[in-house]
C-alpha cells in the first residue's frame, strides 16, 4: 500500500503522515543538497584543522592554528584585495554602461529588437569564448589594440603582463619589458574581459526591469515640462533601483566565482596580480595539494561572500524603492 | 516619401546612429575574432598582427576538425560542443525535474518544518560550487566518477534558486484548483502533471534556460574532474586550444564555431528569459 | 488659460484611421468634453494636444500658438491620467511639486502653492505620504493637484474617473464641477461615460470611428441628436427605434401608420430618403389617454419585462415585430402579459434618413 495509506494504518501523527506524503517530492533534492552542498560546507570546515605534511602522505591536526596562519598571511590578504579590487572594476562599469544601453535599446523605434540581440550577445560568450575574444585584443604578439595604440604614438601596453609566447624575435620586445613592472594592467585585462561579459547578462535583466516602468509615468513627467535627463533622473532611475540592485548582487556573486577567464587569460599572474580567492584555492588545493590552506580560503570566500550579500540587502532597504 | 515622414526619420537618425555604434563597439572583439580565424597561421608570427581585412580568406580552418598535429590532444571543436550539450542538458533537466518537485511539496503541501526546509534550500543559493570544490571534489573521487559525465554533472542536479522560482509560479495557482482537482478525485502526482506544470511553464522555461547558460559556462569543475581530452566540455576545450600558439587560428576559428548555437539560444529564449524573472509585468 | 483649437487633423496608425479631419473650437474657460465609445478617437485627439502624439494632418493651436512641433514640456498643459500615474517614490507632496519643479519655481513659491492646491482638494494631512498608502479617490485628488498646482493654459483629463466605484466617482462629478467653477480653466474631459458628459460638460463633442458626429450643448446632443449614432449612444435606457417608409400622411411602420405633421411630412419628402428610422425616447412614450388623435402614432403590444426602479419602472413591451422600452411612472405597477398601448406625440419624434445616418427633423 502507498505511503500515506500505511501511515494511515498504523495511526501515525497527523505530522508524520504529511512528512511521508512530502518525502518523494523533497528527497531528490535534500539527498543532492545534503552531499554537495552541507556536507562539503561541513567537511571543508573540518579540513581547515589539518595541514598536510611536505610530502602529502599525512594530515596533522593543527587545530585552529591553520586558519590563524593563512587568513592573516600576506598572500590571503592580497588575493582578497585583488579579489574586492576586480569585483569593483567589474560591477560598477558593467551596470553603468548596461543601464546606458538598456536605455537605449528601450526606445521605441523599428527594428530596435535587433540591437537588443545584440547588446545581450556577450551572454552567450560565456567565460571561455569571452577569454579568447579578448585575448585577440589584448594579446602582447597578435593583440590588435597595441597596434592602434602605436599608430597614435603611444606606447604599447603589455595587456596581460605575459610577453606572450612571442615565437620569433620581435621589434616590439623592448618596448614591452617597460610596463611589465606595472602588474595592474593584467587586472585590468581580465576586468575589461568580464565586464564586457557582464554587460550581455546586465542588459537583459535592466531591459527586463525598464519595461516594467508604465509608460505613463514618463508622458506624466514629459507633460509636466521634464526633458530627457529629468526624466531619466526622475522616473527611470527610481523605478529601476530594484532591479539595479538585483544585477549587482548577481554582478557580486559572479565576481567572486570568476575563474575560467583569469585561468585562460593570465593564469593568476603575473605576480599574482590577478590572484583571486578563488585562484588561490585552486592553486593550493589542485597545483600544491595542501587542502588544508584551501580549504580555510574557501570557507573564508563563503563567510565573505555571505555578509557581502547581507550588507548589500542592508545597505539598500531604505533607499531602493519596491513597488 | 512624404514631409513629416521624412522629418521623422530624419529626427530618428541620431539615435539609430549611436545604437549602431554601440553595437559596433560592443561586437568588435568578435569581429576581430572572426577576422582572425581567416588567417594562415604565418600571419601571426610576424610583427604586424593580422588585418582585420583577411585578403585570402582560410575558410578550412573551420573545418580543420580534430587534432591532426596534436593540439593539446583535444579530438575538436565537434567533441566540445558534444559534450558541453550533453552535460548542459542533462544538468538542466535534473534541475527542472527535483525543484519542480520540491517547489510542489513547498507550494502546496504542508508539513512539520516546512518553512524552516525552504530557509535551507534558499541558503544552497549562497553557497557556490567553488567555496566546496574540495570536498565535492574528493567525493567524486571517491565514487570513482572523474572523468565521466555523472561526476561532470553531479553536484548540479538541484537548485535553489530553480525550487524558489517554480514555487512563486505554484502559488499564483489558486487553491480552489487544487481543491476542485481533489473533489474530482486527483492525487497529489496526477495534480502536479496534469495541471502544476502545465501552468508552470514559463518559469519552467526560465528556468531551463538559466541552468542551461550556467551549465554551459562552467569551467572549474569541468577542468578539476576530467583529464581525458575526449570529455572536454566547450569551455575547457577551447582554454586548452589557446595554449597552442601554432593552431591559433583554428582556435579562433572554433570559438567562433562554439559561439554561435549560444548566440541562437539567447535569441530565441531571450523574451522567455527575462519574462520569467519578472513575472508578469513585463510588456511585450 | 486659452481656447484649444483643432485644424482638419488627422491621425493615422499604419492603415488605421485613428482621427480624421477633425475640426474643433474649444473655448477659453470652457468645460468640453470629448464622448465617445472606446477606440473613436478621442483619447488619440487629448494626446495629441497633450503633445504625446504628433498628428498625420492638420494643426492644433492653443492660445494663439501653433504648437504641431512644440514638445510637451514645452506647451504648459496639464494632464490627468485614467490611471492617475503618480510617481510611486515619491510622496504626495513630492508629486503634485513635480511640474513645478520643473519649471525651476523658489522653494518657497512651490511650498506655498503646493499647499494651496492640496487645500483646495481636501488632500493637505495627506502630504507627506506616498501614493500605495491612498484610496483610489485620494489619489485621484494627488493627481488633480498636480495638475492644477502648476496654473496651466489647459487641463487635459483622460477618463480620470472610471477606475473609481460608482459611489466615488458620483462625488467627485460635483467636486470636478466645482473645481472648474473656482478655477475658471479650459477643461479638455475625455470619456465613454455619457453621464459625466451630460452633467459636467458645457458642451460635448461626439466621435465615432475618428469621425466627429456631433458638437452642441448636452441638453441640444439629447434633444437633437444630429444622427443615427448620436440618437443611440445617449441616453439610457436608449432610444427606441424603428424603420418606416414614407406613405400617405407620414410614415408607414410595420406596426401600423405614424401620422407627422406638414413641416415635417416637408422635411422627409425634401430629404428624398427612401427609408427613415424614426427614434422615440423612452420617457416619451405614455399609455394612451383619450383618443388617438393625440398621438403621432400608438403601439399596441403585450407587457415583456417590468424593472421597477423604485421612481419609475422600465417596461419592454413586446409589439407585433420587435419591442419597445417605455420609462413609466412606478404606479400603477405593471404586470408582464398585461396587454398595453402606447402613444408618442410628433414633437418626441426623431426622423433619420436610413441611408446616410443622418437627422431629416424636427
Amino acid at each position: 500500500m502507498s505511503a500515506p495509506a500505511a501511515a494511515r494504518r498504523f495511526a501515525l501523527p497527523r505530522g508524520a503522515r504529511q512528512l511521508l506524503t512530502a518525502l518523494p517530492f523533497l528527497a531528490p533534492s535534500i539527498v543532492l543538497f545534503g552531499a554537495f552542498v552541507f556536507y562539503p560546507l561541513v567537511k571543508s570546515v573540518y579540513l581547515g584543522f589539518y595541514i598536510e605534511n611536505p610530502f602529502r602522505t599525512r594530515q596533522i591536526y593543527v587545530g585552529f592554528d591553520q586558519y590563524r596562519d593563512v587568513l592573516a598571511s600576506s598572500e590571503f590578504v592580497s588575493s582578497l584585495l585583488v579579489t574586492v579590487t576586480f569585483t569593483l572594476y567589474t560591477v560598477v562599469p558593467a551596470l553603468v554602461i548596461a543601464t546606458f544601453l538598456a536605455v537605449l535599446a528601450n526606445q521605441k523605434l523599428p527594428g530596435v529588437v535587433v540591437f537588443r540581440t545584440i547588446f545581450a550577445s556577450p551572454l552567450a560568450a560565456s567565460v571561455a569564448l569571452t577569454a579568447v575574444f579578448w585575448l585577440v585584443l589584448l594579446h602582447p604578439t597578435i593583440g590588435i589594440l597595441n597596434e592602434w595604440i602605436e599608430t597614435l604614438g603611444l606606447p604599447r601596453v603589455d595587456w596581460l603582463n605575459d610577453g606572450g609566447w612571442a615565437v620569433t624575435e620581435h621589434s616590439g620586445v623592448s618596448k614591452l619589458t617597460s610596463w611589465i613592472s606595472d602588474p595592474n594592467w593584467a587586472l585590468l585585462s581580465v576586468s575589461m574581459a568580464t565586464v564586457w561579459m557582464n554587460v550581455g547578462l546586465f542588459t537583459i535583466i535592466l531591459l527586463a526591469g525598464l519595461q516594467t516602468i508604465p509608460d505613463e509615468l514618463y508622458e506624466s513627467a514629459r507633460v509636466d515640462g521634464a526633458g530627457r535627463w529629468a526624466q531619466f533622473w526622475h522616473v527611470t532611475l527610481p523605478m529601476l533601483s530594484p532591479t539595479l540592485f538585483f544585477a549587482s548582487v548577481v554582478g557580486v556573486i559572479f565576481a567572486f566565482q570568476a575563474f575560467g577567464q583569469i585561468d585562460i587569460m593570465t593564469g593568476g599572474g603575473p605576480v599574482d596580480a590577478t590572484n583571486v580567492v578563488i585562484y588561490s584555492i585552486y592553486q593550493e588545493a589542485f597545483q600544491n595539494f595542501r587542502y588544508g590552506a584551501a580549504s580555510v580560503q574557501a570557507v573564508a570566500l563563503f563567510v565573505i561572500m555571505l555578509g557581502l550579500t547581507l550588507l548589500q540587502f542592508r545597505l539598500v532597504r531604505g533607499r531602493i524603492f519596491y513597488r | 516619401m512624404s514631409d513629416a515622414l521624412l522629418r521623422r526619420w530624419l529626427r530618428r537618425a541620431p539615435a539609430y546612429g549611436v545604437l549602431a555604434l554601440c553595437a559596433a563597439v560592443l561586437l568588435f572583439p568578435l569581429y576581430v575574432t572572426f577576422a582572425n580565424s581567416l588567417h594562415p597561421i604565418a600571419e601571426f608570427l610576424q610583427d604586424p598582427p593580422p588585418s582585420l581585412f583577411p585578403s585570402h580568406p582560410q575558410w578550412g580552418n573551420y573545418f580543420a576538425g580534430g587534432d591532426e598535429q596534436g593540439g593539446s590532444g583535444g579530438p575538436g571543436v565537434t567533441r566540445y560542443l558534444f559534450n558541453s550539450v550533453v552535460v548542459a542538458g542533462i544538468i538542466t533537466i535534473g534541475q527542472l525535474v527535483t525543484s519542480t518537485l520540491a517547489a510542489y511539496a513547498f507550494a502546496f503541501l504542508r508539513f512539520p518544518g516546512r518553512g524552516v526546509l525552504f530557509a535551507l534550500f534558499l541558503a544552497t543559493m549562497m553557497v557556490p560550487l567553488e567555496v566546496a570544490v574540495i570536498p565535492n571534489f574528493q567525493t567524486i573521487q571517491w565514487l570513482h566518477w572523474t572523468d565521466s559525465y555523472q561526476g561532470l554533472v553531479a553536484p548540479f542536479l538541484a537548485t535553489g534558486f530553480g525550487t524558489f522560482l517554480l514555487r512563486q509560479y505554484f502559488l499564483t495557482i489558486p487553491s480552489e484548483l487544487k481543491d476542485a482537482a481533489e473533489m474530482d478525485g486527483y492525487g497529489e502526482y496526477r495534480f502536479l502533471l496534469h495541471v502544476a506544470v502545465p501552468l508552470a511553464g514559463g518559469a519552467l522555461a526560465t528556468l531551463a534556460v538559466f541552468a542551461f547558460l550556467q551549465a554551459w559556462n562552467q569551467y572549474l569543475w569541468p577542468l578539476l574532474v576530467t583529464n581525458d581530452p575526449d570529455l572536454r566540455t566547450v569551455q575547457i576545450g577551447i582554454g586548452a586550444e589557446t595554449q597552442e600558439p601554432f593552431r591559433i587560428n583554428i582556435a579562433f576559428a572554433n570559438t567562433i564555431i562554439a559561439f554561435l548555437p549560444m548566440v541562437l539560444l539567447v535569441i530565441a529564449f531571450q523574451r522567455s528569459l527575462v519574462r520569467g524573472l519578472f513575472g508578469g509585468s513585463v510588456k511585450g | 488659460m486659452a481656447r484649444v483649437r483643432f485644424e482638419q487633423v488627422g491621425k493615422r496608425f499604419g492603415s488605421v484611421v485613428a482621427l480624421h479631419d477633425l475640426t474643433l473650437d474649444i473655448n477659453d474657460g470652457e468645460f468640453f468634453v470629448l464622448l465617445g465609445p472606446s477606440g473613436c478617437g478621442k483619447t488619440t485627439a487629448l494626446r495629441i494636444v497633450a503633445g504625446l502624439q504628433e498628428p498625420s494632418a492638420g494643426s492644433v493651436y492653443i492660445g494663439e500658438r501653433l504648437v504641431n512641433d512644440v514638445p510637451a514640456k514645452d506647451r504648459d498643459l496639464a494632464m490627468v491620467f485614467q490611471s492617475y500615474a503618480l510617481y510611486p517614490h515619491m510622496s504626495v507632496y513630492d508629486n503634485v511639486a513635480f511640474g513645478l519643479r520643473m519649471r525651476k519655481h523658489s522653494r518657497e513659491e512651490i511650498d506655498r502653492l503646493v499647499r494651496e492646491a492640496a487645500a483646495t482638494l481636501g488632500i493637505d494631512q495627506l502630504l507627506e505620504r506616498r501614493p500605495g498608502a491612498l484610496s483610489g479617490g485620494q489619489q485621484q485628488r494627488v493627481a488633480l493637484g498636480r495638475a492644477i498646482v502648476r496654473r496651466p493654459q489647459a487641463f487635459l483629463m483622460d477618463e480620470p474617473l472610471s477606475n473609481l466605484d460608482a459611489k466615488m466617482r458620483v462625488q467627485m462629478r460635483a467636486e470636478l464641477i466645482r473645481l472648474h467653477r473656482d478655477l475658471g480653466g479650459t477643461f479638455v474631459y475625455v470619456t465613454h461615460d455619457q453621464t459625466e458628459a451630460m452633467t459636467m460638460g458645457e458642451r460635448v463633442a461626439v466621435l465615432e470611428g475618428g469621425l466627429l458626429q456631433q458638437v452642441a450643448p448636452p441638453q441640444e446632443v439629447y434633444d437633437r441628436p444630429a444622427n443615427l449614432f448620436v440618437a443611440e449612444f445617449i441616453g439610457s435606457p436608449a432610444m427606441n427605434f424603428l424603420t418606416a417608409r414614407p406613405a400617405d400622411g407620414g410614415l408607414r411602420t410595420d406596426e401600423g401608420v405614424v401620422r407627422l405633421p406638414d413641416d415635417l411630412r416637408a422635411k422627409v419628402e425634401a430629404s428624398g430618403a427612401k427609408e427613415i428610422i424614426a427614434g422615440v425616447r423612452p420617457e416619451h412614450l405614455a399609455p394612451v389617454e383619450g383618443g388617438d388623435a393625440a398621438y403621432a402614432a400608438t403601439f399596441t403590444g403585450t407587457v415583456d419585462v417590468v424593472e421597477p426602479l423604485g421612481s419609475e419602472q422600465h417596461v419592454t413591451v413586446a409589439l407585433g415585430h420587435g419591442s419597445l422600452v417605455a420609462r413609466l411612472p412606478a404606479h400603477p405597477r405593471l404586470a408582464a402579459g398585461a396587454s398595453i398601448t402606447l402613444g408618442v406625440q410628433a414633437e418626441h419624434l426623431h426622423l433619420f434618413d436610413a441611408a446616410s445616418r443622418a437627422r431629416i427633423g424636427p
